[in-house]
């Protein structure tokens, strides 16, 4: 390997200092003991303590895993089908449904959350969990169908026609070779739309109604009514918890992807 | 497919039932366009800052050993999977009266001054909430381009940085424009960020959208914004599908 130039290194560290300056100083600030401000008073583990005690804290955190469980649940069931639906579909609509597929992905949120908010009011669907778990549905529903249909094209058509060849029915094919087949794809949407389900708050924050608070909903409010260390805290261990995510979904493809060259070799 | 009928309804739900195009016609109002040519501003900025930092990390990543490309690749990935309020909430806490700028400054003896709730702040909250958008897209399209192009260009009295300039800036075409969409778009919609680090003094089209809604309450007029804003974002998505191979990328 050729060795790299050194502005180029140098201003790359630098860059990823901009990227970890602002996390570092939030962990930092929650194990302050001060009330206000950045000046530092000593450690403390105060407004950790704090959080754990507030019941309202942990009724946002239930709210939040149960809708991007219900909301990933329901786009692996739908998104499944319909990318294996898709996929062997050749159809003269088929540029029209990825664009509408592609389109909730890149269009900004807030467009999609006051969409969603009109739709809810004039069909007069109350404002709560089921609106929630509806919006998330916008994005993980797409992101899903993406994934699998990314993976079952890059399946070898030979294994289904072999199970055929053995006289499966299509029901054998599909659970005994296409649906195994796509689990590594399937975890893999599952964690990313979990994950995007339990951050989102844009969307959330239009769609959502009295008594369906996530945790991205309270961090804002508690942001909104000041700054207190306790968000910091909580901040801090959101951070904590994305890092969890990123090195568990990256040991997962480490393992799986090992699993999958040893079957093939 | 229904979630584009979702979507392509909103704009028409009028809560007074007769027809208008006042809405429309009020999106031509020189405040209104002000905010709109001014987020357009943010978001080329943003977009023109990210690829000027953006690029060496990605080109350090692409270039680098396999197991240092892992590791830094998390090291991306991980501010990019972090809450994004929590990020644009940690620049509350550097830049706010008594937050760690000001901090330091006492300390060497300066006067405080204010960065929170002004045009840098947001700036730099865009360009942090987005970096990563352009970062991964260019590794992947720097990682496609074959280290032998480089040294042909070294061989041929290039300088390493010439090399990069010729070669690989526009090789790395598709991960540019792919990168440039995905910063610019939300960045564009962006209400996150100008709401916590912009105040009330710099108004996005996306925090505009968001009063109409919910404390104006004049539904039709944000919708038309909205719809506005989709059909600007509409058009340049049209005009980048133009070419397959950098809609592949997309």
């Amino acid at each position: 390997m050729s060795r790299l130039p050194r502005v180029l290194i140098w201003s790359s560290a630098a860059v990823v200092l901009f990227l970890y300056i602002p996390i570092l100083v939030l962990i930092v600030l929650s194990f302050n003991d001060s009330h206000m401000g950045a000046v530092w008073k000593g450690f403390s583990l105060r407004w950790y303590d704090k959080l754990i005690h507030n019941p309202a804290f942990f009724e946002a955190m239930l709210n939040s895993v149960l809708i991007a469980a219900v909301s990933t649940g329901m786009s692996l069931i739908f998104g499944v089908g319909a990318a294996i639906g898709l996929e062997g579909n050749r159809g003269r609509l088929l540029p029209f449904i990825n664009m509408g597929l592609v389109l909730p992905l890149v269009i900004p949120e807030i467009l999609l959350g006051v969409a969603l908010l009109m739709m809810f009011v004039l069909l007069q669907i109350p404002l709560g969990f089921v609106t929630i778990i509806l919006g998330h549905s916008v994005f993980s529903l797409p992101l899903t169908i993406v994934m699998i249909r990314a993976r079952l094209r890059k399946l070898d058509p030979t294994w289904e026609d072999a199970a055929r060849d053995l006289g499966a029915n299509s029901w054998d094919v599909l659970r005994h070779i296409t649906l195994p087949l796509l689990k590594p794809a399937m975890v893999g949407a599952a964690l990313l739309t979990f994950t995007v389900s339990l951050d989102d708050f844009v969307i959330t924050f239009f769609v959502a109604g009295p008594g369906s608070t996530t945790l991205p909903l309270k961090v804002f409010s508690m942001i909104k009514t000041g700054v207190t260390p306790e968000i910091n805290a909580l901040s801090a261990l959101l951070v904590l918890v994305s890092i969890l995510g990123v090195g568990g979904s990256w040991f997962y493809q480490q393992r799986s992807g090992r699993v999958v060259t040893q079957s093939l070799s | 497919m229904f979630v584009v009928s979702w979507i392509s309804r909103g704009p028409y739900g009028g809560l007074d039932w007769t027809w208008t195009g006042e809405n429309y016609v009020r999106l031509l109002d020189s405040l209104v366009l002000g905010i709109f040519l001014k987020s357009f501003g943010y978001a080329l900025g943003t977009t023109l800052v990210c690829g000027l930092l953006g690029f060496p990390l990605a080109y350090c990543i692409a270039r680098s050993s396999k197991s240092w490309q892992q590791w830094l690749l998390i090291l991306v990935m991980i501010p990019f999977w972090t809450n994004f309020l929590v990020r644009t909430y940690a620049w509350v806490l550097i830049f706010r009266a008594d937050g760690v700028v000001n901090g330091f400054l006492k300390i060497l003896g300066q006067d405080p001054i204010s960065l929170l709730f002004t045009d840098f702040s947001v700036c730099v909250g865009l360009v942090y909430g987005y970096l990563p958008f352009m970062v991964l897209p260019l590794v992947s399209a720097l990682e496609r381009i074959p280290i032998q192009v480089e040294e042909a260009a070294r061989d041929l009295f290039a300088t390493r940085l010439e090399a990069l300039w010729h070669v690989v800036v526009p090789l790395s075409r598709p991960g540019w424009v792919a990168g440039s969409v995905l910063v610019f778009i939300p960045s564009l919609g962006a209400f996150i960020t100008p709401y916590l680090l912009g105040g009330g003094q710099s108004l996005m089209i996306g925090t505009l959208i968001q009063q109409e809604f919910l404390v104006a309450r004049d539904w039709p007029f944000g919708a038309a914004l909205s719809f506005g804003l989709m059909a600007v974002i509409l058009m340049l998505w049209g005009w980048l599908g133009r070419k397959p191979e950098e809609q592949s990328m997309i």
